[in-house]
């Protein structure tokens, strides 16, 4: 097992956000979380790389056990180089163009040489398409632009996992396709993912595992086949059922 | 117009202008530069909630907000020496200045600050920068083209405030300006002149400061 959080809690002044929720993920697997809004879903992400720090829960990276509550800052730090995030409203750098956003990573936090690190970002920005727009800002480039570029971002570090909060909610349809494009390419290729989304379409078809969240809990958790086939819980048909009907 | 005050108009502009590049500018300059320092400082010192610091800072700011300028002043220059501190007249000047001018601009980066998005922060520590570089990099770039119009304002109000540096000697375009009154009688025209000369240094710091919220505007809008 490459990653796994086990019994996290998370609690927001009196509401438990999180109420021991266990989690894995397989080298080259694409998990895809689902779930209502208030499951606590991306909570659980942003506890995997604290930007919130979890009340109790412990992860097991790469062999290494972490206390989720009690991490150092260096511990914290060594995740994060290993882990890149992408977030639901891209946050790419306002003041950076797009080349920039993806290089600041690698020479400002690793410290690499900046003709390197411009090659890996060239490269990095061609994968998702947006190579051409390298010397833009995020204010000249749409949605689906920015959270390419944001992508770009994710990869460039050469990360062992990439975690997506909500990667399209913010995006009109139109936009949604081409960022899921670039995301079932990076699976293709083999890229750790572990995905909060709303997409059944990239759930069924692209992620080798998916959990259903609800109220603070993994309700259940199985190949895409049996979540969407045969899900053991009413409560999850009744979730897939009434976006089904939606879309 | 007699030809007699046209004369006194024309002798004077010198005679001012030269203690405003001499005096004026280099009181602004100085005190505006140091002013800066300390307001980055305090700004910092409150974003990053540094607990010990941030009560310390609010008192600063409170009390010099709520006092004049004019009392600033005097209390330094005319009061210490009742405790046995003495000070120059321009190092005085400079002192008061600063030290108003920093709770100001304090203020209004404080504020530049925490308008960038807390998104920026986060994205920087997703890949991998510490909080340091975070600020040196990205947030303070940021809140730098936010607060720059403001603080372009607070340095054009400066430039007018040092004319009181000459309650305490200061040798500035205003008591300049004082001493040919004394000697000519012909206040109406040259308090008008004087006016005129603070306008001029107001009018080329108000077209700088367009030039450079141009300049920073080359990542468009947010």
């Amino acid at each position: 097992m490459m990653l796994e959080v086990n019994h996290v809690r998370k609690s927001f002044d009196s509401a438990e956000v999180l109420k021991d929720v266990s989690i894995s993920v397989e080298k080259g697997e694409v998990v895809s979380i689902l779930g209502p809004s208030g499951s606590g879903k991306t909570t659980l992400l942003r506890c995997m790389n604290f930007l919130e720090r979890a009340d109790s829960g412990e992860m097991i990276f790469d062999g290494r056990r972490i206390d989720l509550a009690a991490a150092s800052d260096r511990e914290i730090a060594a995740i994060r180089k290993k882990t890149a995030f992408v977030f639901q409203n891209y946050n790419l750098f306002l003041n950076k163009n797009a080349l920039q956003n993806v290089t600041e990573g690698l020479v400002i936090a690793r410290k690499m040489d900046r003709a390197k690190a411009d090659e890996i970002g060239r490269q990095a920005l061609a994968k998702v398409g947006m190579l051409d727009w390298k010397d833009s800002y995020p204010s000249q480039l749409s949605g689906g632009q920015q959270q390419r570029v944001a992508i770009a971002r994710a990869i460039a570090v050469d990360p062992e996992i990439i975690y997506f909060d909500e990667p399209t909610s913010a995006l009109d349809p139109e936009l949604t396709g081409e960022v899921l494009d670039v995301m079932r390419t990076l699976a293709d290729d083999g890229m750790t993912m572990l995905v909060v989304t709303h997409e059944m379409g990239f759930a069924r078809n692209v992620s080798s595992k998916v959990c259903f969240m609800e109220g603070g809990v993994v309700v259940e958790s199985g190949t895409p086949e049996k979540i969407f086939g045969d899900p053991e819980k009413d409560r999850t048909r009744e979730f897939l059922g009434i976006l089904e009907k939606e879309q | 117009m007699s030809e007699r005050l046209i004369n006194i108009i024309i002798d004077s502009f010198w005679k001012i202008l030269l203690p405003g590049l001499k005096m004026t500018v280099p009181l602004t300059v100085i005190s505006f530069a140091i002013a800066m320092v300390i307001a980055v400082l305090c700004a910092l010192a409150q974003f990053a909630d540094i607990k010990p610091l941030k009560p310390v800072i609010r008192f600063y700011i409170w009390v010099i907000r709520g006092t004049p300028l004019l009392v600033q002043l005097y209390v330094l220059f005319y009061g210490l020496p009742n405790i046995g501190i003495t000070l120059d007249p321009f190092p005085s000047a400079v002192i008061v200045f600063a030290i108003n001018e920093g709770a100001y601009a304090s203020e209004t980066i404080r504020a530049a600050l925490e308008s960038v998005p807390s998104g920026q922060i986060e994205a920087g520590y997703c890949v991998g920068m510490s909080y340091f570089q975070i600020m040196r990099r990205i947030v303070l770039p940021q809140a730098f083209r936010t607060a720059f119009p403001t603080l372009g304002n607070e340095l054009i109000s400066m430039v007018k405030d040092t004319s009181l540096a000459a309650n305490i000697t200061v040798m500035e375009m205003f008591m300049a300006t004082q001493r040919i009154v004394a000697r000519t009688y012909e206040p109406l025209a040259l308090y008008i002149e004087v006016g005129v000369i603070y306008l001029i240094f107001s009018t080329v710091l108000t077209r700088l400061q367009r030039y450079g919220e141009k300049r920073l505007a080359f990542y468009g809008r947010r």
